[in-house]
């Protein structure tokens, strides 16, 4: 069984973010950048999947900038086995990563991808979903937990009103939540060879797709800041302020 | 504008999480249609008090739980025949697995969990929080249909209009996918209001040791306010806390009238949740916590002293 993983260059996740002078985009000097944090998760199942010997191989797809090669080489040092860079300075928005995602698996026809349940820059929770529609296959969103046994995955997910178990057919999408697993930490052994490991670059034109990106991002603000509040020195005080200040008791 | 609003279900009931979803369209929208799918759904009538051009309602017994590739067909067929402009639902996990699919399905840009919308020269600017909550973009969007979810708490509740919304039912696809099969759901319930839709909602953090300690004292204090219980990422990760409990960037989104934080250190992840609730109360050991740079009152104190003593204090006065 083949496994094909998505994986984003995001900003660090505990990186602090403020908007640029201009407040078009963020302010990126000198920002600290990593694999989206649920992707590396997603992997992380993907290599589990391969040790425990019911996965052949896997596959790190990640689209942008040459920059994104950094993160490539992370997931081929994590255990991937060879990684595909669709190398594009273009503004993209989730259909056309969707568009783009979408013709890597048709070269690759895996069993089953693997991917963030959202990239955590935009926040969008998005693309997953639309490949699944693009190639027709089914879905499992927010995975908390993934057992595959004899052509389908048995899918935890973790919705708003509890645990839900689904059953998809492979090859099937599925979307990592924070709770699959903890991704292992990266091993000097590791990132020697992944050195030597392929990493081959595409363009969208080789994959004869156009991106195009009809929603764009042309502000950033901060958000309306809360202004400081008050301290109370014990219970009683507490509850008269509820009640007679704020008047929510 | 023209929006199909998606109601949310759990295939056998309208739930009134759908609210702002139509409260956003009573505000954009020149007329809208509200879509409902189920089998025998129940609670449809809590739809059509708001000015609804109709509620649509499809019911199939392949459809009687909410599985995103049996839903999203039927939601992408009745967008194309009504031609709308955008389709919308409320942001939770429900419309998050079924729309954006929706939008791979009718090739539609999509903007999630939007705060704010504004139609200028015949263009469409969505504001919606990035990085965590901690901006807010704003996005220019061409193209139609638009599929959008709306935060909850920023479009609120929609206002009753006296015309009756006629209840229409529809027809289901003549084929729906069936790869995926529904097999249990645990958890959710427990008695107390829902925690997206609550007034008061009481959260604890990781030093709750446990969940019989979690349900003494959050539980308590919440039961005392008539409120929902709330938790953090940490208190859920050390089994706490069950699951559908988190707030945050990666849980729910919550806003209500109270919100008070017991031993919740204040990430930003976990404020992503929850700063835009009206009040907010933090107990915690640290008076350097940072919770207290966004609470309206702080009370630097052990909870294992003052919730019981709070807890008491509300349930006697009240009585
Ligand atoms: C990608 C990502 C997504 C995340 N998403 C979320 C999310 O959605 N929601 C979320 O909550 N977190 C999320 N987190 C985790 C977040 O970063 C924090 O780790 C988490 O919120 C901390 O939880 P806590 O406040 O319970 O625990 P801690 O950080 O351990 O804080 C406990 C607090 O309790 C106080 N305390 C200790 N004992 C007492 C006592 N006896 N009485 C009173 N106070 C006491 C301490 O002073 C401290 O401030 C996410 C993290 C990442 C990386
Ligand atoms: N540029 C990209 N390159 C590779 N994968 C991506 C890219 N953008 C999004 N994804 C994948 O899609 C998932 C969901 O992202 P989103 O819908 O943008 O929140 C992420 O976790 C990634 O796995």
């Amino acid at each position: 069984m083949k496994i094909l993983v998505s994986v984003k260059r995001v900003p660090d996740p505990y990186a602090k973010i403020t908007p640029n002078a201009a407040g078009t985009d963020i302010n990126r000097d000198g920002l600290q950048m990593a694999v989206n944090p649920f992707d590396e998760i997603a992997l992380e199942e993907a290599i589990r999947l391969k040790e425990a010997g019911k996965a052949t191989e896997v596959v790190a797809v990640s689209i942008g900038g040459a920059e994104s090669q950094e993160q490539l080489r992370t997931a081929l040092a994590m255990g991937a086995d060879r990684a595909i860079l669709v190398q594009t300075d273009e503004p993209l928005d989730a259909p056309s990563v969707a568009r783009l995602l979408a013709a890597v698996y048709q070269r690759e026809q895996p069993n089953l991808m693997l991917m963030g349940k959202q990239a955590i820059d935009m926040d969008e929770n998005q693309v997953g979903q639309m490949l699944a529609a693009i190639l027709d296959l089914p879905q499992a969103t927010f995975a908390s937990k993934v057992s595959v046994e004899n052509g389908s995955a048995l899918v935890e997910r973790e919705t708003d009103n509890g645990i839900e178990t689904i059953k998809v057919s492979l090859p099937a999408i599925i979307t990592a939540d924070l709770r699959l697993n903890e991704p292992r930490y990266v091993a000097l052994t590791g990132i020697v060879r992944a050195r030597s490991k392929p990493l081959e670059t595409l363009t969208p034109a080789d994959l004869g797709v156009q991106p195009r990106a009809r929603v764009r991002l042309t502000g950033v603000e901060a958000p309306p800041a809360r202004k400081a509040g008050k301290r109370v020195n014990d219970v009683h005080e507490l509850v008269r302020l509820l009640r007679e200040e704020a008047r929510v008791i | 504008m023209k929006i199909l609003v998606l109601a949310e279900t759990d295939g056998g009931r309208v739930s009134e999480k759908s609210l702002p979803a139509i409260a956003f369209a009573q505000q954009k929208a020149s007329e809208f249609t509200v879509l409902a799918i189920g089998d025998a759904l129940q609670g449809v009538e809590t739809l059509t008090g708001y000015g609804a051009q109709a509620v649509l309602t499809v019911n199939h017994p392949a459809l009687s739980k909410p599985l995103a590739e049996r839903y999203a067909p039927v939601v992408a067929h009745y967008a194309r025949q009504l031609g709308a402009d955008a389709v919308v639902a409320t942001t939770t996990t429900f419309s998050r697995d079924v729309l954006a699919r929706v939008a791979g399905l009718l090739d539609a840009p999509m903007l999630s969990d939007i705060i704010a919308l504004e139609q200028t020269d015949g263009k469409l600017v969505a504001k919606r929080p990035i990085y965590s909550a901690n901006l807010i973009g704003a996005f220019e969007v061409e193209g139609a249909p638009v599929v959008m979810t709306v935060r909850g708490p920023a479009w609120g509740k929609p206002e009753p209009k006296g015309a009756e919304s006629p209840v229409q039912a529809a027809d289901a696809p003549a084929e729906i996918p069936m790869r995926s099969e529904w097999v249990s759901l645990q958890g959710g319930g427990g008695g107390r209001p829902d925690l997206t839709q609550a007034r008061v909602v009481v959260s604890g953090g990781r030093p709750l040791k446990d969940p019989e300690t979690f349900e003494k004292y959050i539980g308590g204090l919440a039961d005392a306010l008539g409120g929902a219980v709330g938790a953090t990422r940490a208190a859920v990760d050390s089994g706490i806390a069950p699951n559908e409990l988190q707030v945050g960037q990666t849980g729910k989104t919550v806003a209500p009238e109270l919100y008070i934080a017991v031993a919740v250190s204040g990430s930003v992840q976990h404020l992503a949740g929850m700063k835009d609730s009206k009040v907010i109360v933090a107990i915690n050991t640290d008076p350097e916590a940072p919770i207290f740079q966004v609470a309206d009152y702080g009370l630097v104190a052990d909870l294992y002293q003052v919730v019981p003593e709070l807890t008491e204090l509300l349930k006697n006065s009240k009585g």
